[in-house]
């Protein structure tokens, strides 16, 4: 089957530091990939490459079998590229759909449209069921698990088909966290591909359908879900050592 | 996803929020309201006349025109401590400009000279914008440097000496002799303000509830529709209320004070309408979000500045054909006020927040303070404290609003 994303051998250094060297993963399409490891693994650095935060010293990115350059955020989005930052990468003090159209806002005859702006935010929070009351409103009277449901309508809107999400719960209550999840759930039977990072371990075997572990800059491997059990993928995380599954077939 | 925080509903919250009024904006006007009242009791009738205000309206241009750029500068999380300096530099050299370089007869001299000056005053911004965005030198050292190096670009030009003899229709723009409009281009600027306030209200009005959004209580909306109405035509009123000397012609709207309201009105358009006013509070609020959003923070950044520069360079033009020569002293410590003003008009130190029209009413009571204790016959030396002291609280006030703000 056609990946729907395939990052091949993405080397990034930092001064001296080697985050990711030769790194290589894939995507399909309707398929949630938990990305694991500790701080420092070198995660954050390559999905940030894949949402053009950074640009990799090397390494080819593939989106349905074609190679594409990733220059700035702005041209992972043109490629159907949306992430959501853990750290609720919205403007505290613009009104909820100031920062669903960010930087791709509706205009009329060379001004913002304001009130279409307005409307087609209500759609989108509507259709995901997420409950604001009124979207004139600063961000930041808002709850973390809404400023997320914020967050992911505006990557929803613009259509997503790769979502890249940097533990979208991390700053959440478990209700807040149940939202999330059940949303993430309803965007995978919906076809979009999902690159989740979390440290829940219990989130990732309920969402992911298969988990890519790195270590030091590095992936330690990458294998079904159903396929492992939690020790096992921590010893792939702490040890670096591989589950049994992929030692049978090697 | 039923949650709803206490905040986000729209039938809590305060009053002012509850009608979608700015209670910041309210507060200056009735702050504004009681220092004139007070000025013109002590003063004994004379604060609120014609003529003070009138004059009161030229006072207020210079800094009127600046503290607009400010806003954006400030919303961005930076500051410009320089455009006192700017202001005084690009003054001297349009003044030599007009005096020595262009012919002095020439039609065109005043307008090539205005040019001059704000072409200059845009490229030192743009100049200094640079540096604070591709060099990431913070804009406080930027500008400071900016603060001495423009001020002794300003005693360069000349190796100090006034250069006097501006031409007359030069000293237009600073609103002397010959610098009003007349009564009736005023009233049809009056015409053209009430038109606008009127079709503008009731058109958003309407369309927001043909759309069913969320919109004010209709009766609150006739009162602020209808105060607006009120002060557009007191503010006629006053323009063509002075006379010249010994006659019953009307002076009308002073040049600086028009030159004030068309940049006003052009960047509250370009806050409000935008996509690069939307970006610039994007920044203010959240920089990393703005640059992960696709936006080019560095050139916004640089153009900011460079818009600063200009006004700077406007304001220049306004204060050296007040005065009707060029000093290199000009604008001294106009950076202050310029930064006081928007301040008090609830621009945020901390970013993200700031208004146009409050900072046009912090600028407004700015200039009443001085005008009136200079009625009162306090030298500048008190309107120095009272200005300091004033900017200090405005600061405070700030603080204890974000306080309450849940972060």
């Amino acid at each position: 089957m056609q990946p729907l994303v395939e990052m091949r051998d993405i080397s990034k250094s930092f001064g001296g530091v080697r985050s990711l060297d030769g790194v290589s993963i894939d995507l399909q399409p309707g398929e949630v990939v938990g990305l694991l490891g500790h701080n420092g693994a070198g995660k954050s650095t390559l999905i940030k490459v894949l949402s053009g935060a950074y640009s990799a010293d090397s390494g080819q990115i593939f989106l349905e079998g074609k190679e594409v350059k990733i220059t700035s955020p702005r041209s992972s989005q043109q490629h159907g590229i949306e992430t959501i930052y853990q750290n609720l990468a919205l403007a505290d003090n613009l009104d909820v759909a100031a920062n669903i159209f960010l930087g791709r806002e509706i205009l009329k005859n060379g001004s913002l449209n304001e009130d279409q702006m307005e409307i087609e935010a209500k759609k989108v929070l509507d259709r995901l069921k997420v409950n604001i009351p009124n979207l004139k409103l600063p961000v930041y009277n808002f709850s973390g698990g809404q400023r997320q449901c914020i967050a992911i309508s505006r990557a929803i809107y613009f259509k997503a088909r790769v979502l890249i999400m940097d533990e979208p719960t991390a700053a959440l209550g478990p209700q807040e966290t149940a939202q999330v999840n059940e949303l993430i759930r309803n965007l995978k039977a919906e076809g979009v591909g999902i690159f989740l990072i979390s440290h829940d371990m219990h989130d990732v075997f309920n969402l992911c359908d298969r988990v890519t572990v790195m270590k030091n800059g590095k992936v330690v491997g990458s294998c079904k879900t159903k396929d492992v059990t939690e020790d096992e993928v921590l010893e792939m995380i702490i040890a670096g050592k591989k589950p049994r599954v992929l030692r049978d077939q090697a | 996803m039923q949650k709803t925080t206490p905040s986000s509903n729209p039938n809590s919250g305060n009053l002012f929020s509850r009608l979608q009024l700015d209670g910041r904006l309210i507060f200056m006007v009735l702050t504004i309201a009681i220092i004139w009242v007070i000025f013109n009791v002590l003063s004994e009738g004379i604060f609120l006349s014609v003529q003070n205000l009138w004059n009161l309206s030229v006072q207020t241009a210079s800094v009127g025109v600046m503290v607009s750029a400010m806003v954006l500068v400030i919303v961005m999380r930076h500051v410009d401590l320089s455009i006192g300096s700017i202001l005084g530099f690009t003054g001297m050299v349009m003044a030599v400009v007009n005096a020595r370089v262009f012919p002095p007869d020439a039609a065109w001299n005043a307008w090539a000279t205005l040019a001059v000056g704000l072409i200059l005053g845009g490229l030192i911004g743009a100049f200094q914008g640079a540096w604070v965005a591709y060099l990431s030198v913070p804009a406080f050292i930027v500008t400071l440097g900016g603060l001495l190096i423009y001020r002794g670009g300003a005693w360069l030009v000349t190796e100090g000496q006034t250069v006097g003899s501006l031409t007359n229709s030069f000293q237009v723009f600073g609103g002397g002799v010959g610098g009003s409009i007349g009564a009736i281009p005023t009233w049809i600027i009056g015409a053209i303000l009430l038109a606008y306030v009127l079709v503008n209200d009731v058109s958003n009005y309407l369309k927001r509830q043909r759309n069913n959004l969320p919109n004010r209580p209709m009766w609150v909306q006739i009162i602020v529709t209808g105060l607006l109405v009120l002060l557009i035509f007191g503010f006629i009123q006053i323009m063509n209320g002075y006379k010249e000397p010994q006659t019953e012609v009307s002076r009308g709207m002073p040049v600086p004070v028009l030159i004030m309201l068309l940049t006003s009105a052009l960047m509250i358009w370009v806050v409000r309408s935008t996509r690069f006013g939307r970006y610039i509070f994007a920044y203010g609020g959240n920089p990393e979000a703005a640059r992960l959003a696709g936006i080019n923070t560095k050139l916004l950044t640089t153009v900011v500045f460079a818009i600063m520069g200009v006004l700077a360079g406007l304001a220049g033009a306004i204060q050296t054909a007040r005065l009707g020569a060029g000093t290199n002293s000009t604008g001294t410590l106009a950076e202050l006020s310029v930064i006081a003003a928007a301040v008090i008009g609830g621009t945020s130190l901390s970013g993200g927040v700031g208004s146009i029209p409050g900072a046009f009413l912090g600028a407004l009571l700015m200039s009443s303070l001085i005008s009136g204790l200079v009625l009162l016959g306090y030298n500048s030396a008190w309107q120095q404290v009272v200005q300091g002291l004033v900017l200090m609280i405005a600061v405070l006030l700030d603080v204890l609003y974000n306080r309450n703000r849940p972060r």
